[in-house]
């Protein structure tokens, strides 16, 4: 399968103020080199807070002022420029964040998917995903307050795919929901794959991973700790990273039990 | 950028440090006018600025240089004065609506009354109701500016309220007015002080508006308002000078304040500072 | 509604501080109406006609109650200044300050709430800092100083406008036109729309930078929409709705304005009149501007909530719950 998007040494740093004067340095994503495939769902796992979303706001070029990215971005063999990225963002490269409070509270829901201009094509083609997802046209009309949890996600999807998605960064999709609705959405995301999108799903839970990707990521403080195809990280024996096998552990089915610690049993 | 960011703090204590020393020379020059503010010269009506006269003489000929000082020196005296009396109303009342429900409720129930009247009017009406004049302003000012501060210093205390260490004192059986004293009080310092110069600039612009309109300082004593009031009989004929200059250094002398009262907050209220 | 009757309230309270306060004057208004000389002259029984006709022989609560129920058959008194009724002075002046008051409120609305909203989307570049320095420095101005500002350079020197009063002087009122009503009004509106604009703009650009940096402006960027699109299509509508709550509630600003840039420019308002009302000790008149100020900020704050009501979804479709 072809590559789909490449990352070499790509670092971001922020610079903060502390007690209003002094300067901070932070570095949330630190020489990180990586591949996404086309029709793979790659997962990367990190804890909540270690920059994560910023890699995500980083590929898509909307960091905020105070951070700044360095390295290297190639998608489909050429270079990533801001040029380029402004062609493609939001039509090929497409965003599905987390929550509500990613949809204008004050707008309807069909006018946000069809980004404020619903010609009559635009809102056809709305309808018709909409429909792939169990959502009437009705739907359409209400305002994001109005929806279930479940139904925003299907917003996003929707609104991912009124472009043509080859790459979907899925950041965090499912928090909130029950394991349901969040396998459904993991689901939904699967689907884009199979139809020739790469997926980069950034999430907190190895479990979700486990179920939705085809390959895993592991990301701990700013770096990439650990890599492979997702049946490597069905068991505990080939994992190499203690920070991976802590995480492991924590996953319910496993019982929270730390073979070869005795003091660390919760 | 890491450098000018260092000095960062440096440059705004130098600038503090000026603008405190200049309005220190202000005070100064204003509290040894007070005499040059009152000669009248009927040889000199009405003079446009020369070097004798860098701000001109009005329809008495007196100085308008020497009676600008003195306006200034009246105003800030009157302004830090009720600024502060009226942020300790703002401190007590924050205090007392924070601590019992009872209290809470009168005081919001002032707060909207005092709200609920346009400033200036009732600014006019306390006036009035104590035979205008100083103690009129004073007491005006003092009573109508307390609401927006009060209302700061009861949230934050409605949140300290909340926190750990203020239960753990409770369970240490101390006494309300004891947790008020020695917790809330320190810790509200901060945001009372800041508040207070902020209502600095607020008192000195509706003094002047007041004695302006006629409410206030009497017309014997060299009050901005009353300069610029006096200066409107003149404009006509085109004197520009004794209306301008009092109002530049008014103007001047207002924003000072609101400048070293925005600093302060940035040094009380860091986590505020980065927007 | 429990904020209408809490409200109302509130006006009655206002009316009662008012009355307090007045009837506290130790300033005689017979003095300062009829003159001492004269009052020396008069009888004791010609006095004591004198001050009930000025209202002015029953003070405290009964004195207040008094005056509740003469508000409510509508009689307010005769206005000692200008030895008319109170309600007719009112209209005249209402009439005069109305449009005045209302354009400067629209025009203060409208150019604070672009200024605003254009320097918070550019939250600390250079045009956030010139508007915000604009702001800064009229709210540190004496509304009057910016009256007389006007009136020199654009009356004195330029000849461009009137210098004062409401209809060229000498004129009888019903030979004004009224393209020279609005050529006087035109300095006062503008004095009074400088003043009022500076704490809407630095309200506005608050909020603004507020919701320039939430969740959806970040997903509608990732979405490939432009800076100006996003301002437009987000931004002003997710701040139209504090503007507007702002907007009502500002209403008592631009009634303290008026009185002082009314005086400035002999403007025959409601303003002038609540200051000859005070200086000349004309209490049914202070009275009544008062208590109609009262009200007119209490109606302000009531339409800033049903307005809320009914341009937020979340409060119309959804019952209330945010």
């Amino acid at each position: 399968m072809d590559i789909l998007l490449k990352m070499e040494h790509y670092s971001i740093e922020i610079h903060q103020y502390e007690n209003g004067f002094t300067e901070k340095k932070l570095v949330p994503v630190s020489d990180l080199n990586l591949e996404l495939r086309e029709g793979e769902v790659t997962a990367l796992v990190g804890a909540s807070g270690s920059g994560k979303s910023l890699l995500a706001h980083g590929i898509l070029g909307i960091l905020p002022y105070n951070a700044a990215a360095s390295g290297t971005l190639w998608y489909r063999g050429e270079i990533l420029t801001q040029e380029r990225l402004l062609k493609l963002r939001g039509n090929e490269i497409v965003l599905v964040p987390q929550s509500a409070s990613f949809l204008d509270p004050l707008m309807k829901v069909g006018k946000q998917i069809c980004q404020g201009r619903p010609n009559a094509a635009r809102k056809e083609k709305m309808y018709r995903i909409l429909e792939e997802y169990h959502l009437g046209p009705e739907v359409a009309e209400k305002y994001p307050f109005e929806l279930s949890g479940g139904m925003i996600r299907r917003v996003f999807l929707t609104a991912a795919r009124m472009g043509e998605p080859g790459l979907v960064i899925a950041d965090e999709p499912t928090p909130g929901l029950d394991r349901e609705l969040a396998s459904l959405v993991l689901g939904h995301l699967r689907e884009l794959a199979e139809k020739g999108a790469g997926v980069l799903l950034i999430t907190h839970d190895l479990e979700q991973a486990l179920a939705a990707a085809h390959r895993i990521v592991v990301f701990y403080e700013g770096k990439k700790i650990e890599e492979g195809k997702t049946e490597r990280f069905l068991h505990h024996e080939t994992l190499c990273h203690p920070y991976t096998r802590a995480l492991w552990q924590a996953m319910p089915g496993n019982g929270f039990i730390c073979p070869d610690e005795e003091g660390s049993r919760i | 950028m890491k450098i000018r960011n260092g000095n960062r703090r440096k440059r705004i204590w130098l600038s503090l440090g000026l603008l405190l020393l200049l309005l220190v020379l202000l005070l100064a020059a204003g509290a040894v006018s007070e005499e040059n503010a009152l000669v009248s010269d009927f040889t000199q009506v009405n003079q446009p600025p020369s070097i004798e006269h860098i701000f001109g003489t009005d329809w008495l000929g007196r100085d308008m240089l020497a009676r600008t000082l003195r306006g200034l020196f009246l105003s800030i005296l009157l302004g830090a004065g009720t600024a502060a009396a009226s942020a300790g109303i703002a401190l007590i009342c924050g205090i007392l609506a924070a601590m019992s429900k009872w209290a809470d409720g009168v005081i919001l129930y002032l707060i909207d009354l005092v709200l609920g009247i346009p400033h200036l009017l009732l600014l006019i009406l306390i006036s009035l109701a104590l035979g205008r004049g100083f103690r009129g302003v004073a007491v005006g000012i003092l009573l109508t500016h307390w609401p927006s501060l009060a209302r700061v210093i009861r949230g934050e205390i409605l949140q300290l309220k909340e926190s750990p260490y203020i239960w753990t004192s409770q369970k240490l059986g101390k006494s309300r007015l004891w947790i008020a004293l020695h917790h809330m009080v320190p810790n509200v310092l901060p945001q009372f002080l800041t508040g207070m110069v902020l209502l600095f600039p607020h008192a000195i612009l509706h003094e002047s508006s007041v004695t302006f309109l006629g409410f206030g300082l009497s017309a014997e004593q060299p009050a901005i308002g009353i300069l610029l009031s006096e200066s409107m009989r003149y404009l006509i004929l085109g004197n520009w000078w004794p209306a301008l200059f009092p109002g530049i250094l008014l103007v001047a002398v207002v924003l000072s304040f609101q400048y070293i009262g925005e600093k302060l907050r940035l040094f009380a209220d860091p986590a505020g500072a980065h927007r | 509604m429990k904020s209408m009757v809490r409200g109302l309230l509130l006006v009655l309270s206002v009316c009662a501080v008012t009355f307090f306060l007045v009837s506290k004057s130790p300033i005689d208004p017979l003095q300062a109406n009829v003159g001492q000389a004269a009052l020396g002259a008069m009888s004791e029984e010609q006095i004591a006609q004198l001050e009930q006709y000025w209202g002015m022989d029953q003070t405290g609560i009964e004195g207040f109650l008094a005056w509740i129920k003469d508000l409510v058959r509508g009689r307010l008194g005769v206005s000692l200044l200008y030895r008319q009724p109170v309600t007719e002075v009112i209209g005249e002046r209402l009439k005069n300050s109305l449009f005045l008051m209302m354009s400067a409120w629209l025009i203060s609305g409208l150019l604070g709430f672009f200024l605003g909203g254009i320097a918070g989307a550019n939250a600390g570049k250079w045009q956030d800092k010139l508007i915000r320095g604009y702001a800064l420095l009229t709210a540190g101005t004496p509304a009057y100083w910016i009256g007389l500002l006007l009136l020199l350079v654009f009356g004195v020197w330029l000849g461009w406008f009137p210098i004062g009063f409401g209809a060229p002087i000498g004129a009888a009122a019903q030979e004004v036109t009224m393209l020279q009503r609005l050529h006087h009004a035109v300095l006062p509106t503008l004095a009074l729309s400088i003043t009022g604009t500076s704490s809407i703009v630095l309200h506005t650009r608050e909020k603004m930078a507020e919701v320039m940096g939430q969740d959806f402006v970040i997903y509608a960027l990732a979405r490939g929409e432009g800076k100006r699109k996003i301002l437009f299509d987000h931004g002003f509508r997710n701040i139209l709705l504090p503007a507007v709550t702002l907007q009502f509630a500002s209403v008592g600003e631009i009634l303290g304005g008026s009185i002082l840039i009314e005086q400035v420019f002999s403007y025959p308002g409601l303003g002038q009149a609540a200051v000859n009302a005070g200086l000349g000790s004309d209490f049914p008149l202070l009275m009544a501007i008062a208590a109609m100020s009262g009200l007119l900020i209490f109606c302000g704050n009531l339409t800033a909530n049903l307005l809320y009501r009914m341009i937020d979804p979340r409060m119309r479709r959804g019952g209330g719950a945010i």
